[in-house]
C-alpha cells in the first residue's frame, strides 16, 4: 500500500486531527456503565469473562451434584433442595426427585455449560484477553469495540441458555452433542433455545478469534519476533485458529438444525422417521450422520480449545518456577501447531459405533494415533523442564504440576478410544467420561486455578492466600480422583453413560443370574463418587471466600512478585489504559531465569527506553 | 492492492471492470446454455461443466476485484489452511459416508 | 498508547489490521457456507432416486439477479478506486448504485419466495396429486373440517416423481390450467416452504442465510455511504481503507452467489 499511496495524490499528512473513535482513550475518569459494563478495555473485558465463566462453572457444578444424587439414589427426592427444584421446574421436578426427562436436561446442560460457557470463555477470552496483549507487549485487542461485542454476544448467549431451564418442557435434553434426530423430536422448545444460544456463543467466539489472531499478528510490540513468543501466546494462537475455522460447521449445522425443529425440514431426519410408534409429518431425506460430521468437525478441535490454553498456562508457571528456559521451547511451538492442523483431520473417532466402513475408519485411527504424538510431546517438554530445575513451591506450582499427571492419564486413557476395536466395546460408556473428565476436570480446571492463582496478583496487586490455596490443592486434587478414578471400573464393567437410573436397570441386584450385568460392587461406586463429589465442591468453598477475601485483605505486593521475565510483569499494576507507559522493546526470549548479570537472577524480555528516543513508531499523544 | 502494476486511474479500474463483466456475462450465459443443451446421460457432466465455469467466475471475482492476485503471504497463509480445511469437512464427511463395512449390504 | 496500523501497513506483514481481520472473518464464512454446500451434496446425493427437484426455479430471474450482483461487486471496486483518486463525488455515486442494485436483488429474491409459497402440492385421495400455484381458496375452505374448495393453476400428475424432473420433455410438454378441489378430497396439501422436501429446504436455508449477508452488507455500505462518510474530511486514508474492507466482505458476498446460482437453478 505504501507504494500505491505515491501513485495517487497525496492523502493530508497523518498526525493532525486524527479522527479516532476506535477506542475512547479520553482522559478523564469514565463512569460505572463505560468502565465495567461497556468497556473496550481488554482487561476488563478479560476479567468480564472470568467472572462470567467462573460463576457457569459453579452452576454446571451444581448440576452435576444433582445428577450424581440421582445416580446413586435414583427417584429419591434431592435432600434439602427437593422442595425448591419442585417449586422452580414444577412437574420435572415432582416430589422433590428428579424425572428421567429433568435428567436428561441437566445432562444436556452440564456439558454444554462446562464446555462453552465454562472452560473455553475463562481459558480462552478471559486468560487470552488478560494476558495476550500485555504478553506481546500491544497497548490493547486490535479491534476493542469487536471485543465488547464477543462478551455481549457471549453473555448474551449465556443468558439464552440459563433461561431455557425454565420454559415448559425445559432445557434441551438430547445431550451436549445434540444428536438428531433425538434433538429434533423431544417435544420441549428448549433444544431451541439451545440452538440460538449456541449460535450466539458461536459468534462470540469468532469475533474473539479474529481479534486475537490479528492482535497477535499485527500488535507484537518492536523486537517481539515469532519465536520470542511467550509458549502461552503461541497456545492461544493456534486456540484461536481452531475457533475461527472449526466453529462455522456447526453454526451451519445449528442453523439447520434449527429449521428442522423451527421450520419442519428434514435436514437430519431420514425418511419415515416414526416417533413414539408414528410415522411423523416430515418430509424426510435427510441424514442423521450429516449432523454428527458437522458436530465433530467442531467437537474434536474443541476439546483442543479446552486443553490448549491451560497447557500455555502450566508451561508459564512451571518456567517461572523452576527458574530455567521451558525444555524445547521449539518442539513445544512446532508441536502445537501440529496440534492445531491435525485435530481438523480426526473428527471421526467419535463415529466408529455409526457403522463406518473400514477405510475411512483407518484413516481416522491413524490421524487419531498421529496426531497424540505432538501432545505427548508438548506433555513431555513440560516434564523435562522440571529436571534439574530448583522448583519453587507454591499454590500455582502445585496445581501446574498436578496438571501435568492428570493431563496424562487422560490423554494415554484416549488411546484405546481412538482404535476402533477397543472403541466399540467402550464407546458411550463411564470409560470415555472419565477419559474426558481426567483431561478437562484434573487436568484443564487445575490449570485455570493455576493461572487464577498466578495472575491474580497481576490484577490486583495482591497475593492470594498460599495456605488456604495449598489446602484447596490438596483436597481438590483428592477428591477429583476419588470422582474420576472409579468410573474407568465402572465403564471398563460396561456401565454405559447418560443414565437417569445410574445403571440400576442393568444390575444383578435387579436381573440376578443374567450375563454381564453390572455387580453390587460396581453400583456401590456410585454411592462412592456422591460423596467424593460433594467433598470436592466443600474444597472449592476456601477457594471462593481466599478470591474475594484477598482482592482487598490479600498480602500486597510489588509489580512482579514472581520474578517473572515476560512482558506482563513489567507493566504497573494494574496496568493502565493502554498498558504500557512507555513502549517495550524486546530483546531476548521469553524464559531467561539462568542471567546472573541482572538484578535477581533473570532478565526481563524487553526494556523500555525512555520515551522519544530510539524506536520510530508513528506519534503517540 | 499495493502492487506496482495496478492502473492507478479510475479510467483503468473502469477498462478493467467493463473485461471482467464482459467475460462474466459470457461464463454466465454458457452455464445456462450448457444446463439447457443435452449432454452425456443424466446430469453429471453438465455439473462438472457448470461448476468449472462458476469457478473461472469465482476466480475473476476473487483474483481481480477481491485483488487476490497481489496479496501478502500472510493473507495466502490464512486462506491455504482455509481451503484445506474446507476440503477435509467435505471430502473426508463424503467419503465416510460412502464408505460402507465390509460384507453389509449399501442402500 | 494508540493502536497501531489502524490505518498504515504494518512493515513486516505488510497489511493493516481491518485488513488482516476481514480476510479472517471470511475464512470463517468460507467454512461456514464450505460446511452448508456440504450438507447440499451429501443431502442430493442420498437422495432416493429420482426424487432430487430439477428446474424449479426460474433461471430468468436467477440471472438478472447474478448480472445485478455483478454489477454492483463492480461499482464497489470503483467507489474504492474513486476514493483511492480522490473523487468523492464518483464514490457516492458508484456505491448509491450498489446500494440500489443490492435493494433490487432482495426485492427479485423476496418475489421468488414468494412464488414459491403460494404454490401448492396436493395429494388427493384418489392418489393423484394437484400441483400449481393457488388461485383462490373458497371462503368456507377448511381441511380439518372438509369444507370448501381450493383452486389451483397447475397440472395433475399420477406419480409424484413426475414433479420433480421440470426439464423432462413431459414435463415442458404438461398444460397447466385451473384445477377446483374440493377439500374432501385431499389428503394432504402443503405449499413449496422450507419443509416441502430437502430441495426446499436447503434452497430457502443457503439464499436465506445469503440474502442476510446481502442485507447486512447493505447496512453497512449504506452507513458508509451516509452518515459514515464524514470520515472522508477527517481522515480519507481510513476511510478509503473502510471502503477497501467492507468491499471485500461484498465480494465475498457476490462469490457465494457465484455458486448458489448455478447449485440451485442450472443443475
Ligand atoms: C491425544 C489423546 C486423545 C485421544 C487419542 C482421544 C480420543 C478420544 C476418542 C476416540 C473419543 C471418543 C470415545 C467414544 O465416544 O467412544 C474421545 C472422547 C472425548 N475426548 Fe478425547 N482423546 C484425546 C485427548 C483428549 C483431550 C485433550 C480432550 C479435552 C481436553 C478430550 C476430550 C474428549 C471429550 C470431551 C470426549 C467425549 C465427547 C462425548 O462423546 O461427549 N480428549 N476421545
Ligand atoms: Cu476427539
Amino acid at each position: 500500500m505504501q507504494a500505491n499511496v505515491q501513485q495517487f495524490p497525496p492523502f493530508r499528512e497523518p498526525g493532525a486531527a486524527h479522527g479516532h473513535d476506535d477506542h475512547g482513550h479520553e482522559h478523564h475518569e469514565p463512569g460505572f456503565w463505560t468502565k465495567y459494563i461497556f468497556s473496550s478495555d481488554h482487561k476488563v473485558i478479560g476479567i468480564q469473562y472470568g467472572i462470567t465463566a467462573l460463576t457457569f462453572l459453579l452452576f454446571g457444578f451444581f448440576l452435576m451434584l444433582l445428577m450424581r444424587w440421582q445416580i446413586a439414589h435414583p427417584t429419591q427426592p434431592v435432600p434439602f433442595l427437593g422442595p425448591l427444584l419442585e417449586k422452580m421446574l414444577g412437574p420435572m421436578a415432582a416430589g422433590g426427585a428428579i424425572s428421567a426427562d429433568l435428567y436428561n436436561a441437566f445432562g444436556a446442560m452440564h456439558g454444554t455449560i462446562m464446555v462453552f460457557l465454562g472452560v473455553v470463555p475463562l481459558a480462552f477470552a478471559a486468560f487470552g484477553n488478560y494476558v495476550v496483549p500485555l504478553m506481546i507487549g500491544a497497548p490493547d485487542m486490535t479491534f476493542p469495540r469487536i471485543n465488547m461485542a464477543s462478551y455481549h454476544a457471549f453473555f448474551l448467549g449465556g443468558v439464552v441458555m440459563f433461561v431455557s431451564f425454565f420454559i415448559p418442557g425445559g432445557a434441551a435434553q438430547a445431550g451436549w452433542t445434540s444428536y438428531s434426530p433425538l434433538a429434533t423430536t423431544i417435544p420441549t422448545n428448549g433444544q431451541a433455545f439451545w440452538l440460538v444460544g449456541m449460535v450466539l456463543l458461536i459468534t462470540s467466539s469468532l469475533l474473539g478469534a479474529v481479534n486475537f489472531i490479528a492482535t497477535i499478528i499485527q500488535l507484537r510490540a518492536p523486537g517481539m519476533t515469532w519465536m520470542r513468543l511467550p509458549w502461552f501466546v503461541w497456545a492461544q494462537f493456534v486456540t484461536a485458529f481452531i475457533l475461527l475455522l472449526a466453529f462455522p460447521p456447526l453454526e451451519a449445522a445449528g442453523v439447520l438444525q434449527l429449521m428442522d425443529n423451527a421450520l419442519g425440514t428434514s435436514f437430519f431426519l431420514p425418511t419415515g422417521l416414526a416417533v413414539a410408534g408414528k410415522v411423523g409429518e416430515a418430509s424426510g431425506g435427510g441424514s442423521p450422520l450429516l449432523w454428527q460430521h458437522l458436530f465433530w468437525f467442531l467437537g474434536h478441535p474443541e476439546v483442543y480449545v479446552l486443553i490448549l490454553p491451560a497447557m500455555g498456562v502450566v508451561a508459564e508457571i512451571v518456567a517461572n518456577n523452576t527458574r530455567k528456559p521451558l525444555w524445547g521451547y521449539k518442539s513445544l511451538v512446532y508441536s502445537v501447531l501440529a496440534v492445531g492442523f491435525l485435530s481438523f483431520i480426526v473428527w471421526a473417532h467419535h463415529m466408529y459405533m455409526t457403522g463406518m466402513g473400514q477405510r475411512i475408519a483407518t484413516f481416522f485411527q491413524a490421524t487419531t494415533m498421529i496426531i497424540s504424538i505432538p501432545s505427548v510431546i508438548i506433555l513431555t517438554c513440560l516434564l523435562l523442564s522440571l529436571w534439574g530445575g530448583s522448583i519453587r513451591i507454591n499454590t500455582p506450582m502445585l496445581f501446574a504440576l498436578g496438571f501435568l499427571p492428570m493431563f496424562g492419564i487422560g490423554g494415554l486413557t484416549g488411546l484405546p478410544l481412538g482404535l476402533a476395536a477397543a472403541d466399540l466395546y467402550l464407546h458411550d460408556t463411564y470409560y470415555v467420561i472419565a477419559h474426558f473428565h481426567y483431561v478437562v476436570a484434573p487436568g484443564t480446571i487445575f490449570a485455570l486455578f493455576a493461572g487464577i492463582y498466578f495472575w491474580f496478583p497481576k490484577m490486583t496487586g495482591r497475593k492470594m492466600n498460599e495456605f488456604w490455596g495449598r489446602v484447596h490443592f490438596w483436597c481438590s486434587f483428592v477428591f477429583m480422583n476419588l470422582v474420576f478414578m472409579p468410573m474407568f471400573a465402572q465403564g471398563i464393567k460396561g456401565m454405559i453413560r447418560r443414565m437417569s437410573d445410574g445403571g440400576v436397570n442393568y444390575s444383578a441386584a435387579r436381573v440376578p443370574g443374567a450375563i454381564d450385568t453390572l455387580p453390587g460392587s460396581i453400583m456401590e461406586l456410585n454411592t462412592w463418587i456422591l460423596w467424593a463429589a460433594i467433598a470436592l465442591g466443600i474444597a472449592q468453598i476456601p477457594f471462593i471466600i481466599n478470591l474475594f477475601w484477598s482482592i482487598k485483605h490479600g498480602e500486597k505486593v510489588g509489580t512482579n512478585p514472581w520474578q517473572a521475565t515476560t512482558l506482563d510483569w513489567h507493566t504497573p499494576t494494574p496496568p493502565p489504559h493502554g498498558n504500557f507507559p512507555q513502549e517495550p522493546h524486546v530483546v531476548r526470549g521469553p524464559y531467561e531465569y539462568n542471567a546472573p548479570g541482572f538484578e535477581g537472577g533473570f532478565a526481563p524480555q524487553a526494556e523500555f527506553p525512555a520515551a522519544g528516543q530510539g524506536h520510530a513508531q508513528p506519534a503517540h499523544h | 492492492m499495493s502492487e506496482t502494476e495496478k492502473p492507478v486511474t479510475l479510467q483503468s479500474y473502469i477498462r478493467l471492470c467493463t473485461v471482467i463483466f464482459i467475460v462474466v456475462m459470457c461464463a454466465v450465459g454458457s452455464m445456462i446454455g450448457t444446463s439447457f443443451a443435452h449432454i452425456g446421460e443424466g446430469w453429471t457432466a453438465k455439473v462438472a461443466i457448470i461448476l468449472a465455469i462458476a469457478a473461472v467466475n469465482a476466480f475473476l471475482v476473487a483474483g481481480y476485484l477481491m485483488h487476490l492476485l497481489s496479496e501478502k503471504k500472510l493473507i495466502y497463509t490464512v486462506l491455504t489452511f482455509t481451503v484445506i480445511f474446507v476440503i477435509g469437512l467435505f471430502g473426508l464427511t463424503l467419503w465416510a459416508m460412502t464408505d460402507f463395512p465390509v460384507g453389509t449390504a449399501t442402500h | 498508547m494508540d493502536i497501531p496500523y489502524t490505518v498504515h501497513n504494518r512493515p513486516d506483514t505488510g497489511i493493516y489490521n481491518a485488513k488482516l481481520g476481514i480476510w479472517l472473518f471470511l475464512a470463517s464464512e468460507v467454512m461456514l457456507f464450505g460446511g452448508l454446500f456440504s450438507a447440499y451434496v451429501l443431502l442430493r446425493a442420498g437422495a432416493e432416486p429420482g426424487m432430487w427437484p430439477h428446474g424449479w426455479l426460474d433461471v430468468r430471474l436467477g440471472t438478472i439477479n447474478t448480472l445485478l450482483l455483478a454489477l454492483s461487486a463492480i461499482t464497489t471496486l470503483l467507489a474504492w478506486a474513486a476514493c483511492k483518486v480522490r473523487e468523492f463525488g464518483k464514490f457516492k455515486f458508484f456505491h448509491g448504485c450498489t446500494i440500489l442494485l443490492a435493494l433490487t436483488f432482495l426485492g427479485i429474491k423476496s418475489y421468488e419466495y414468494h412464488d414459491k409459497f403460494i404454490h401448492y402440492e396436493i395429494a388427493l385421495n384418489d392418489g393423484t396429486f394437484v400441483d400449481g400455484h393457488l388461485k383462490e381458496k373458497s371462503a368456507d375452505f377448511d381441511l380439518k373440517k372438509k369444507t370448501g374448495t381450493v383452486t389451483l393453476h397447475g397440472r395433475v400428475v399420477q406419480d409424484r416423481k413426475e414433479l420433480m424432473d421440470l426439464r423432462m420433455p413431459a414435463a415442458q410438454a404438461a398444460v397447466l390450467e385451473e384445477h377446483v378441489i374440493q377439500a374432501a378430497d385431499i389428503k394432504k396439501m402443503q405449499n413449496y416452504g422450507p419443509w416441502h422436501n430437502t430441495f426446499t429446504a436447503i434452497y430457502f436455508t443457503m439464499t436465506g442465510l445469503h440474502a442476510l449477508h446481502i442485507l447486512g452488507g447493505t447496512l453497512v455500505i449504506f452507513y458508509l455511504w451516509g452518515p459514515g462518510s464524514r470520515m472522508w474530511k477527517t481522515d480519507p486514508e481510513r476511510f478509503t481503507n473502510r471502503i477497501e474492507v467492507s468491499g471485500l466482505f461484498w465480494h465475498f458476498v457476490d462469490l457465494v452467489w457465484i455458486f448458489l446460482f448455478p447449485v440451485m437453478y442450472l443443475t
